[in-house]
Parts: structure tokens; sequence; C-alpha cells
């Protein structure tokens, strides 16, 4: 294992945060109740990915500096964590809207057309979405170097798009999703300080796991091109 | 041979429902007290997850070992 005191620090902080996160007192809010527990994780998930698309757009415009190769490695592994975190996010968004959001005199069902209808769920499919054609446009060019330009292009691009369609628009229009004035979860006026002391090392934890991850996916793709990397 | 696992499988069957029975028939409350019976049986929850985590954990650890002994032996 390499450089492996952040690898500790986040197990630690991802055991802090399910056990202190399941534990510790929360605020009792009646359309939440013990749901609101879900910001350590659901929450986490996006702040994670927003984290590894910035560094993967990050690495994109130092390929497109240098046209290192090694860097446009880089900025597919992080891309490629984030959308699965993106994902994660979106799948456990999923399950929390339809026991907080749905209407309870009615079947989870019945309240699915106001809840499709969230532009923050649009937006959050609009921006996992272009990732993904981020992945298909690497994969659809054969020669190295333009792929490499191309998609690096690309993922600027894409990152520029994260920002109206999950950031700004959904805030312009009504919405259940909380933090419709800021950002949610870091706004000190919405978030509870007992919350904050679980939240913060959550994200950190999370973030650590996402790197983590992509680190070992780089170091692999990095071991299966090394034939022609070093000619 | 496979009738005598039979034959005792179904013993042990019938003893362990007798005693189900009977705990059944025993009202009152018998509380005992140990952690993972408290506050809504939580710490059951935090159990699962905290094992799911550690074999997650265990797992990305021995790729990450496995990963740098390929590099070692490329390097």
């Amino acid at each position: 294992m390499r450089k492996s005191w952040w690898k500790i620090v986040c197990v630690v902080l991802l055991v802090y945060a399910i056990v202190g996160g399941l534990l510790l007192p929360v605020p009792a809010l009646r359309q939440l109740q013990e749901t609101i527990r879900n910001l350590y994780y659901h929450v986490c998930m996006w702040f994670a990915m927003m984290i590894l698309f910035t560094t993967s757009v990050v690495y994109s415009i130092k390929h497109l500096r240098t046209l290192n190769y090694t860097y446009d490695i880089y900025a597919r592994e992080y891309a490629a964590v984030g959308l699965l975190l993106g994902l994660l996010g979106y799948g456990t968004g999923a399950i929390w809207a339809s026991y907080t959001w749905a209407d309870p005199n009615n079947p989870a069902y019945a309240s699915f057309g106001s809840i499709v209808r969230e532009p923050k769920l649009i937006g959050a499919a609009m921006a996992i979405l272009i990732y993904f054609a981020y992945f298909v446009l690497r994969s659809s060019i054969t020669d190295i170097d333009k792929r490499a330009r191309v998609s690096a292009v690309y993922n600027v691009f894409a990152y520029a798009m994260l920002f109206p369609s999950i950031w700004i628009v959904p805030r312009l229009l009504p919405s259940l999703h909380p933090g419709q004035e800021g950002n949610p979860a870091l706004n000190f006026n919405d978030i509870d300080a007992r919350m904050r002391m679980v939240f913060y090392p959550a994200v950190i934890g999370w973030t650590l796991l996402g790197v983590w991850i992509s680190t070992l996916k780089i170091r692999l793709t990095l071991l299966k091109e090394k034939s022609w990397l070093n000619e | 041979m496979n009738k005598l696992i039979k034959a005792l499988g179904l013993g042990l069957f019938t003893i362990l429902s007798c005693n189900l029975g009977f705990s059944q028939d025993q009202a009152g409350p018998v509380e005992m007290a140990d952690g993972m019976r408290q506050s809504g049986k939580i710490y059951v929850v935090i159990a699962v997850i905290l094992t799911i985590l550690a074999g997650l954990i265990f797992y990305i650890v021995r790729l990450d070992r496995k990963i740098t002994r390929l590099e070692k032996e490329n390097g």
C-alpha cells in the first residue's frame, strides 16, 4: 500500500460517519424525522462527486496544456468514480424523496408525477447524462491522441454544464428539495451545529474513499498502458 | 448415512421447536440487558453497516496491495 495515512483517515472518518451519524442527536423535524440522518450519506455523495469532477477537469486542463497522456488517464478515472458517486446520490435521493416528499395519504406511486417534475432531479439527471456522454465520446474515438484531446475539451464543457444544471436552474424554479436559497447543508442557518460535527467529517471521509478508488483505477490503467507510455 | 442425518435433523428440529413453544409461554418482561437490543435495536443496524464497510475496506486494501505488488514486479 502506498501513502497510507490518508487511507486510515478515510476509514476512521467513515466509521465515525456511520456510528456518529446513526447515534448522535439530530433535530426533530416533522417532515424528515430520523431520515435527516441521510444528510451524512446522500448529500456527501454529491459533495464527493463535485470534488472528483473538479479534480477531473483540472487534470483535463493540465492535459490540454502539456499534452501529457498520464493526465488524460487521471481525468478519466476521476470522472468515472465521480459519476459512480453521482449515480449513488441519485439513487439514495430517490429512496429518501419517496418517503418524505410523497403524499402520505396516497401510495408512493400516486405522488410519482409531482416527484419526477422536480427541477433538482431533472438537473441532476442532465448532469449525469452529460457525463455519460463523456465516456461514450471517449470510447468512440480510436485514435489515442485525438481521444485524449477531444475528451479533455468535452470534459471542460461538461463541467461547465454542471453549474446551470445542478446549481443554478433548480434554484430558480419552485422545488420540494431543501436548500432553495443557498447551498443546502453549507448554509450555517439551516444546518444544526450538532449535525455539522458529523457532516463535515463525513464529506471528507466519503471524498477520500472516492479518491482512493480513483487512485487504484489510475494505477491499474497506468500499469496496463505502461508498455507504450514509456516509449 | 443420509437417513441418520435426516433423523438427527428431525430430532433437533423437534427439540428446538419445543423450546420455542416454552419460551413463548413464559409471559412477562424478561429483559436481557445487552446493548444490541436497546434503542429500537439501532445498534444492530450499526453492526450490519459496519460489517459491510469493513468488508469493502478489506477488499479495497487487498486490491491496493495487489496493484502495489504488480507495480513492483513491472517496476
